[in-house]
């Protein structure tokens, strides 16, 4: 009998959940950050419903403060898989008066999302969000279910899960609930890189080493841009750096790497002493900062 | 695949073992997983950083290793863990999912959610407490899971001063107690967490241990052991259409294999056709295996929906309407007998009512109590009805298509989880021949169960059993024709019922027939015959055990069964010896007669011996099996120690060794156990005895 590796393991696992979330739910979307998860998400869904196109639409919560990569990115992919493109921009939340902008240098659009996301799943009645979080990235997130299940009002309740076991997924809700589905839970930062140097998924190039103009704020290089106020000792300097994650610009931080290719890329990420979102400015503001934005509705 | 990463090839190279960790409160499972984090290097410099502030801020004077993994902040607030966690580590060899589950009293529902995709489980018992209640009640969940592996870690061996006789003593009393359990495979290390010793390194506090570290058995534990590889099942999930010309059905295989131009039957029409395609987007496959996400196309076009299954003409799982089954109940709601909840069963979803409680267990004694409801985290066995059939078959030949959650329409929450034990004696099965497992699971309560800590190798007898012996005893020269007069005169040639003289033969007052159909399968004679250390022993009994476990009338006879009573009086001459085949083979009719599959295992090196035992019996019912390898393995295995002792000249005329194997003249099955992992030579002769004694 062949012999399954970790990766086809994952992969198949992922397709079955995906297949889940299209036959139970009514009106599901795939929320796509642009990130290397969420593009590796597609990727799944693609080969999930081969030869039919991917039966739901991507759905992006633009901060507004995005790398302008990432959106000639998205809308390359949008245009070769011909799946339906729906954004949610906190820069009109921000307009309407839903929500307020923070102000200053430590200012972060990142919380706001919240309720644009929110917001933009009411709008197209969308019952199923799926999403590229892992288990691995933070603690929080390692009591996630595969099949989440979301109140009225978008909240998680982490000490009222639903037991879930085997691999029977209960998309059961109320009207007006949601669920989060995350196809990608069991798989860690080494296994999405692996997965990308084995099927030659093309991701942005953001993700490997380049020179940009960064400054240094507590520890993280943080990209300069007009969407950043600095402090007045915060001195852009350039440096060859590369990106673990790609969120708001404002709020991720790069690394200084030289890895200019996958080899290089999977190769510092087997010897890397920090996780992923050890780069996420938002997530050091205390040390239970990821598990309150998520029983608020984050991602 | 791309070629040109060639450095993270080793990456790709890896396997995956899920495994669950339990114990008590204080047994120290968190710093164990710490530990193994830690060591493999899984923890990253911010998180370290991270608890390093948390134990400070605390009042701890050591880095609490627990905070790693007690993630939610009411636990860390009560410092328990309340819920499944999973934690991700790797090694070059594998990669690990770990499902940290609670050990709390009231979570063993959570215990439940985390054995449930688990293979292995690390039970934690505290050196310096021993074997607590709940230490037995995790063995117990573990063995009701059917998780194959189960370590027994006996920690904190630094607070008994590394003593081997509290270690023998925990090992001696689990020991004692897992015999009630179903259990196949327990290892049992000794361990301190905190100290590291036996985690990742042997360290040197106790040389007395000579087992591996735990680190080093997660690494090289047989993985996909539960993997059923016979019985195909595809549960459909959903309808690929993107066009007229292409309808794909889609899914993961839950057990068995497909290729295309198999014929395939779909559930519950009935309706069969041919896999035309097995379809994915890297390609279409030549074969599918268990776990495999595919999309089957077919030759014909029929109807089949999600919560359909697609499965084998000769091959089908229960399908009906009753079933009985364990049940986990994992609500504050009790359970209410004959409300009517929601059940999802593979890719299918209906109405169920549990019809009668037969009795909860108690987790702690394993004692039966007398109920009409489960409470939360209680677990009994019940009879269930659904509104529209189920395809199932027993959780424990088949885990995907024998579990099951229960939803509580009113809720939608999922308040029970089940494991299928057998369909109903009333079930409304309209396929005799899918009847399985009536008797296959009283292995739970019954008490007996194998105490096997012994895996498949060590099946082989410890002693040398009589008839190899005998047959080794056997002068080496063996002339040709001579002798053999004597036996071929007791046997008969003319017919195959040689009559004694003045016995009227009448015929069985209920014919062999009627037996096969009630047990739902025809009776076969499977003889293992070749030279000792070949395996067959091995494999016969493996062999058995699945065919028991799926409900098959099974007898097994090997030496020990005959020399011991009804052969006592025979010797190992040559008369005796051909003898002693002689009835072993009017023995194996009886049962055959009674409908048994009968499972033979004997070196009976020489052909015309076999011959005469295989003229008992109907061409197509008599099936000979050369177990073969070659001598030098055999020496090399030498599992009674025979070899040594023909080396030495201490016993003379071994077969293989100093005395030939004669190969029959006629076609026999021959198994060779130097070519093939015994695993798939176990696998593919049970696929063809499934496929021999399946009626029709």
């Amino acid at each position: 009998m062949a012999k399954h590796t970790h990766i086809k393991h994952l992969e198949d696992e992922s397709i079955y959940i995906l297949r889940e979330v299209a036959a139970q739910f009514d009106r599901p979307a795939l929320l796509f950050s642009g990130g290397k998860d969420s593009i590796v998400m597609v990727h799944l869904a693609e080969k999930a419903f081969y030869p039919a196109k991917i039966p739901f639409p991507l759905m992006h919560i633009d901060t507004g403060h995005n790398f302008p990569e990432t959106i000639e990115f998205r809308d390359q992919l949008v245009e070769r898989t011909g799946v339906q493109l729906i954004v949610g921009s906190v820069e009109e939340s921000i307009k309407k008066g839903e929500v307020k902008e923070e102000t200053g240098p430590e200012a972060s659009r990142n919380g706001l999302q919240t309720v644009t996301l929110l917001e933009t799943l009411k709008k197209h009645g969308t019952d199923c969000a799926i999403g590229g979080g892992r288990r691995d990235e933070e603690k929080a997130r390692a009591k996630e279910r595969c099949f989440s299940h979301r109140d009225i009002y978008g909240q998680w309740d982490p000490k009222n899960q639903r037991p879930e076991l085997w691999n029977l997924f209960n998309g059961r809700m109320n009207p007006g609930e949601h669920f989060r589905v995350f196809p990608l839970n069991n798989w860690t930062e080494m296994d999405v890189w692996q997965y990308i140097a084995k099927d030659e998924i093309p991701v942005p190039e953001l993700y490997f080493a380049h020179k940009r103009r960064v400054f240094n704020r507590r520890g993280i290089w943080l990209a300069e841009s007009d969407d950043i106020t600095r402090y007045p000792d915060e001195k852009p300097v350039e440096k060859t750096v590369r990106f673990r994650t790609i969120g708001d610009s404002t709020c991720t931080g790069a690394v200084l790497s030289e890895a200019a290719n996958l080899e290089e890329v999977i190769q510092e990420v087997a010897a890397a002493r920090i996780t992923e979102r050890g780069n996420r400015h938002d997530d050091k503001r205390s040390e239970a900062a990821m598990e309150d934005r998520k029983r608020e509705g984050y991602f | 695949m791309s070629t040109n990463n060639g450095n993270d090839n080793k990456y790709l190279d890896m396997d995956l073992l899920r495994f669950t960790t339990a114990g008590s409160v204080d047994d120290g499972k968190s710093t164990l997983i710490g530990k193994l984090l830690y060591d493999s290097k899984s923890i990253f410099e911010d998180q370290m950083e991270a608890i390093e502030q948390t134990s400070l801020s605390s009042g701890e004077d050591d880095v609490n290793l627990a905070l790693l993994t007690d993630g939610l902040k009411a636990e860390r607030e009560q410092k328990i863990t309340i819920d499944v966690a999973y934690r991700y580590f790797a090694t070059p060899k594998r990669k690990f999912i770990i499902a940290d589950t609670p050990g709390h009293i009231q979570y063993t529902r959570n215990m439940v959610t985390g054995a449930s995709t688990a293979e292995l489980a690390v039970i934690l018992v505290d050196a310096s407490k021993g074997v607590l209640t709940q230490s037995k009640r995790h063995a117990f969940i573990s063995s009701l899971l059917q998780i194959p592996h189960m370590v027994v870690a006996i920690n904190k061996m630094d607070l008994v001063d590394y003593d081997q006789d509290v270690y023998d003593k925990i090992v001696k009393e689990f020991r004692q107690f897992s015999r009630k359990l179903d259990v196949d495979d327990i290892t049992y290390i000794p361990i301190s967490a905190l100290k590291g010793d036996n985690v990742v390194e042997k360290g040197d506090n106790m040389p007395w241990y000579k087992g591996t570290t735990l680190l080093h058995f997660l690494e090289n534990v047989k993985v996909n052991a539960s993997h059923n590889v016979i019985d195909f099942r595809l549960p459909v999930q959903y309808v690929i259409r993107p066009n007229q010309n292409f309808r794909g059905f889609s899914g993961r295989i839950a057990s068995g294999r497909i290729r295309p131009g198999e014929e395939i039957v779909a559930l519950p029409s009935g309706i069969s056709s041919r896999v035309k395609e097995v379809v994915t987007a890297d390609g279409n496959l030549e074969e599918a295996y268990p776990g495999d996400s595919v999309t089957l196309t077919l030759d014909d076009e029929i109807d089949i929906s999600r919560g359909d299954m697609i499965v084998r003409k000769n091959n089908r799982p229960n399908i009906g309407n009753e079933f009985e089954a364990f049940l986990c109940w994992m609500n504050e709601e009790e359970l209410k007998q004959n409300k009517p909840y929601i059940i999802r069963h593979t890719s299918r979803t209906t109405r169920v009512f549990v019809d009668q409680l037969i009795y909860r267990i108690n987790v702690d004694s394993l004692h039966r109590e007398d109920t009409d409801t489960l409470q939360l985290n209680e677990i009994g066995r019940a009879r269930l009805k659904t509104s529209e059939p189920l395809f199932f078959d027993s959780y424990k030949i088949n885990q995907a298509t024998g579990s099951f959650v229960i939803i509580d329409p009113s809720s939608n929450v999922t308040v029970g989880a089940g494991m299928i034990r057998s369909g109903s004696t009333q079930s409304s099965t309209h396929d005799p021949k899918a009847k399985t497992t009536k008797r296959s699971e009283e292995n739970v309560e019954r008490g007996t169960g194998n105490s096997g800590e012994q895996g498949l190798e060590s099946g082989e007898r410890g002693t040398g059993s009589s008839d190899e012996l005998g047959a080794e005893s056997h002068p080496p020269s063996r002339g040709d024709g001579s002798g053999k007069a004597g036996s071929r005169g007791v046997s008969g040639d003319a017919g195959k019922k040689p009559i004694s003289p003045n016995v009227t033969w009448e015929p069985w007052n209920i014919p062999r027939e009627e037996r096969e159909k009630r047990n739902g399968h025809k009776a076969t004679v499977l003889w293992f015959s070749g030279i000792s250390g070949a395996g067959k022993s091995t494999i016969a009994r493996a062999v058995e055990k699945k065919l028991w476990d799926r409900g098959k009338q099974t007898i097994l006879l090997d030496g020990d069964q005959v020399r011991h009573g009804l052969n006592g009086d025979l010797g190992f001459s040559q008369e005796d010896r051909t003898e002693n085949i002689r009835r072993v083979g009017e023995v194996a009719r009886l049962f055959f007669e009674q409908g048994n599959i009968v499972l033979c295992s004997f070196v009976s090196p020489y052909r015309e011996d076999r011959k005469a035992v295989r003229d008992l019996f109907p061409d197509s019912r008599f099936v000979e099996i050369h177990v073969h390898c070659k001598p030098e393995t055999a020496q090399n295995r030498d599992p009674k120690g025979l070899y040594g002792k023909a080396k030495k000249g201490e016993i003379k005329g071994l077969t293989g060794y100093d005395a030939p194997y004669e190969e029959s003249e006629y076609a026999t099955l021959k198994l060779d156990t130097d070519a093939s992992d015994l695993d798939e030579i176990v696998d593919s002769l049970l696929e063809k005895v499934l496929d021999l004694t399946t009626e029709g």
